[in-house]
């Protein structure tokens, strides 16, 4: 047995079995860590001594019976966006390269409270902007199948860790796909909740409207077993929602006879690679050997998405940064006449490029003169493409698509083009415009073995539903058992 | 032309720092006065990743100043963020309300100088986060920043241009002052900045049916200031007309010490707020449930209580009027009178020594340092006979001095009154013997001399001996 290959829920079994003890798989963690890290370089921060210290203390409290529960002891890794008191948390920027938050996430508590251990914080893309981490300040992570090539982005060190068993699960965000494209491109599992499910207070918003935190993970059992752990409303967050408590576990029944999946024929056509096409037309050949109902459809509104996304994200964004203006906290520039010149040399010193750029694109959208053309036109869109999707799920318990329409591409491949690099989320961003759950798994490899992701879409607040059809899938599919990541130099 | 061909139009925007007990998006307290930085938390701090959650007593506060001023309530609003870098604004916008206010179109009724009444139309009341507060070069170069008053709750209530001269601005701020004291959604203490002006103000010539361009005076925090702002201002702009020149709408600071308005920034600078809906507040819907309800809780407003003043207890128009300008005034008459039973004893001592007193020492009413049971206290005092009027008016400026009960104070300055008869029958004897001219005076029928005697036995006693007895006795010892 090796301890870094199992799941969460094959630890808690071998926990609760004694077959293996909180505090070796916390040295296995650590090991793996020192071995592998160099080689992806998954994380902004990690401090192993404290977790090591924190796993043994953890140990002898639930030797002694102080603390009991399933999750006593289980490591973690968290996306540098989400809060963690007295922890660095830097968005992969420079602007907050020292900042250390103050308080914790309503996220992180609940993990607290369930005695998780943390191992570090994990690379993004700055400020969650990008679809490849290459925009990180810090550090470019590799893509654990093959090194040259980007992990996806932008929880691209949450996923790479997850595929490279540097962590057994981690927490991610996702605005406009940033957990299912990195899952997709690692092979691994990712969750984006239904907005509102998880609470987003001590996210670092890049666009309020459109973020949610959410799970990713090496199967889809763990993936349940995390949002059980994160959903629920919070009174810090008057976005989240109220709903009826739910055992996501027990909602996977490897089940799909009779469900009915339509597949938006809008997402299959230019721009989706060849050979994502085919690994997507045998997914769908499994459902239907799975007693699913397959049927093509038109979600022609969806064409709309990717525009509308980047006017409302990019909006938001402009305004939800303005507090990086080097006065509280965070990068100040050294050198400074008046109080304009602190705003300008700071915001141009300390924030990367994409940021800037999306600031700018926003500022411009929101401005006297352009508000109704741009953001007021976007928000129009964004019902229409809300409503679109109610009306499928009038007849469809699921929407299945392919989750980027590439597998990974090669670091600096992309990086030079903004507007290609924002067609990585082609498949991915009506889900949040809609605010709908969504879920990436692995379904086979392209010709150089690298994985290609399925997404599968739900209706508001029914999670149970994809992730059961997901579970079904993995299930049958077993993809884990055949392929898995080869640090390829 | 003169200036008498022109017209004045003004405008007000007030905000008033809502007396709740926390801050509007968050639990830290909303006080004045702490150590700087003390009263913040992520939220209130624009702290990565931290959000806004609104206080449901904010919308309430807002809705009773809404009705108050007979302004429609909005079943359905919500919360915009204005942008703008400001070392003051850690959330680099300030959440307010733009084109969804919680109360439109209200107004609010002025006596104006002719005894008419007139309505001040209300454009919209909206809420909104205060800022922080800097402290430049406190300690030495640099500005520091203070985040305790960020996210005090305010609501500004936006008048139209309705107001044409300085007088009715100074009444309808009065007036909209003693509102919301009376609906206690704020105590406006206007030095503590919890209650202030911005200022529009344009001329025509009467002749014209197009307004004026105006300028706007943010910030006036001080009814003089307010008032002589205006005047400064209307002069310079009539100035300018009559030149022949052009106003520019800009944006100006008045300087108190030099009696005139200057410009704030040039045009280049002006600011584009690109409001938009706040994506991490949801909507803010109210029933008709709630708003009846709060309209059914809202106390008794000053008109109110003005209009039962001359009918209950026949007041004057003016008398009531000053009592009812300040709800601490009427609640102290209210109470006095409760205690003491002679209303007309209690107004009379607040219109007059009470009032005189907070002018001299330039008070607010909510700052009188003695309760109503005192005040009641000293008229029982007086109507006992145990002191004379003349000594209690020195009992009551004791009191503002050194608040105690109205007793103790002429126990230990020894100010009771003198109604022994025998003590009083020692005086006159003495004072008649002093005086034998006014003794002829009087007895020739020169009334006058009495006065003088009178006066003169209260001098000996220093105002202490009851000059009802005092009066019978001379009368009754020269008629002998």
């Amino acid at each position: 047995m090796n301890i870094i290959d199992l799941t969460v829920h094959e630890l808690q079994e071998k926990l609760k079995n004694n077959e293996v003890t909180i505090t070796e798989i916390m040295d296995a963690y650590i090991n793996r860590i020192n071995e592998k890290e160099p080689e992806v370089e998954a994380f902004i921060t990690t401090y192993l001594e404290e977790a090591k210290a924190k796993a043994r203390d953890v140990e002898d409290k639930v030797k002694s019976g102080e603390i009991t529960g399933d999750f006593a002891g289980i490591p973690i890794g968290i996306k540098d966006n989400i809060c963690m008191k007295g922890t660095k948390t830097t968005c992969a920027s420079k602007m907050l390269e020292n900042f250390v938050a103050p308080y914790d996430a309503s996220v992180i508590e609940k993990l607290k409270d369930e005695n998780l251990i943390s191992l570090g914080k994990l690379n993004m893309d700055e400020f969650a902007m990008g679809s490849s981490t290459e925009n990180s300040y810090f550090k470019k992570t590799k893509n654990p199948w093959d090194l040259n090539k980007v992990p996806g982005g932008s929880s691209g060190g949450s996923a790479a860790a997850v595929a490279a068993n540097l962590v057994p699960w981690a927490l991610g965000s996702d605005t406009g796909g940033s957990i299912r494209q990195p899952a997709s491109l690692c092979g691994v599992v990712g969750l984006k909740p239904t907005y509102g499910l998880v609470s987003r207070y001590g996210l670092v918003a890049f666009a309020s409207s459109l973020d949610q935190i959410g799970p990713i993970t090496k199967d889809v059992k763990d993936s349940a077993i995390l949002l059980n752990l994160i959903a629920g409303k919070d009174e810090k967050d008057t976005t989240s929602e109220e709903v009826p408590k739910k055992d996501y576990v027990k909602a996977l029944k490897n089940d799909v006879k009779g469900m009915k999946i339509g597949v938006p024929k809008e997402f299959f056509g230019e721009g989706i690679n060849k050979e994502v096409k085919e690994q997507l037309e045998k997914a769908i050949q499994t459902y239907k050997e799975l007693g699913a109902e397959i049927e093509e459809f038109s979600l022609d509104i969806a064409q709309y998405a990717l525009a509308t996304y980047y006017i409302i994200a990019c909006a938001e964004a402009s305004s939800n940064l303005g507090r990086f203006d080097g006065i509280r906290y965070g990068y100040r520039t050294p050198e400074y006449t008046n109080l304009k010149d602190i705003y300008k040399k700071s915001r141009s010193e300390g924030l990367g490029d994409e940021v800037k750029r999306r600031i700018i694109l926003g500022t411009y959208v929101l401005s006297s003169g352009y508000y109704d053309a741009y953001y007021k036109k976007a928000q129009k869109v964004r019902t229409l493409v809300s409503n679109e999707f109610s009306k499928a799920f009038e007849k469809y318990d699921i929407i299945l698509t392919p989750t980027a329409p590439t597998t990974a591409f090669k670091i600096g491949e992309k990086s030079s083009n903004p507007l290609e690099m924002y067609l990585a989320d082609i498949c991915t961003v009506s889900v949040n415009i809609a605010g709908l759950p969504g879920i990436s798994i692995p379904c086979g490899v392209d010709n150089e073995g690298m994985p290609v992701g399925l997404q599968l879409i739900g209706n508001k607040f029914k999670e149970e539903t994809i992730l059961n059809a997901a579970y079904a899938f993995e299930q049958k599919v077993k993809f884990r058992e055949m392929y898995k990541p080869e640090f390829k130099k | 032309m003169s200036r008498e061909d022109y017209e004045v139009v003004i405008g007000l925007e007030v905000h008033a720092e809502l007396s709740t007990k926390t801050k509007i998006f968050c639990s830290c307290p909303n006080e004045f006065g702490a150590a700087p930085n003390i009263h913040t938390c992520p939220v209130c701090m624009g702290m990565p990743g931290a959000l806004p959650v609104l206080n449901e007593k904010v919308v309430e506060y807002a809705v009773k100043a809404g009705l108050a001023t007979n302004c429609e309530i909005s079943m359905n609003s919500k919360n915009d963020r204005k942008n703008y870098f400001y070392p003051d604004t850690p959330k680099s916008y300030q959440i307010s309300q733009y084109d969804k206010p919680l109360c439109e179109h209200g107004y609010i009724e002025i006596d104006t100088k002719d005894g008419n009444k007139k309505k001040i139309r209300l454009l919209r009341i909206h809420i909104e986060d205060d800022a922080g507060k800097l402290n430049h070069d406190e300690f030495g170069g640099g500005s520091l920043v203070d985040l305790n008053r960020a996210g005090v709750p305010l609501i500004e209530i936006v008048s139209e241009p309705d107001l044409s001269s300085t007088d009715e601005v100074d009444k309808y701020l009065k007036k909209l002052k003693s509102v919301l004291e009376y609906i206690e959604v704020s105590d406006c203490k206007m030095q503590e900045g919890s209650f202030r002006a911005d200022v529009n103000v344009s001329v025509k010539k009467k002749t014209d049916t197009k307004l004026g361009t105006r300028t706007e005076m943010k910030n006036m925090n001080s009814f003089r200031s307010i008032t002589r702002a205006i005047e400064y201002e209307v002069e310079r702009q009539i100035d300018i007309l009559e030149e022949g020149g052009r106003i520019e709408q800009e944006s100006l600071r008045w300087d108190d010490v030099s009696g005139k308005t200057f410009s704030m920034r040039d045009k280049e600078d002006a600011e584009d707020y690109r409001y938009f809906p706040d994506p991490d507040l949801v909507a803010i819907k109210l029933s008709n449930e709630y708003i009846e309800n709060v309209r059914k809780n809202l106390p008794e407003l000053p008109e109110s209580r003005h209009d039962r003043y001359i009918n209950e207890y026949k007041m004057s128009e003016k008398d009531a009027g000053i009592i009812v300008s300040s709800k601490y005034l009427s609640n102290l008459f209210e109470e006095a009178s409760n205690i003491c039973k002679n209303h007309k004893a209690v107004s009379n001592w607040i219109i007059s020594d009470i009032s005189r007193i907070l002018n001299e020492k330039e008070m607010e009413p909510n700052e009188i340092p003695f309760s109503s049971e005192q005040l009641a206290n000293l008229v029982i005092l007086i109507d006992k006979g145990t002191i004379s009027s003349s000594i209690a008016k020195k009992v009551l400026t004791e009191m503002f001095e050194n608040p105690r009960e109205p007793e103790e104070i002429i126990k230990e300055k020894g100010w009771i009154q003198i109604s022994d008869e025998g003590a009083i029958k020692e005086i006159v004897l003495k004072i008649l013997e002093e005086n034998p001219g006014s003794v002829q005076d009087f007895k020739a029928g020169k009334d006058r001399a009495l006065g003088f005697l009178v006066g003169q036995a209260m001098k000996a006693t220093k105002g202490k001996a009851n000059p009802q007895m005092l009066n019978k006795m001379f009368v009754d010892e020269m008629k002998k």
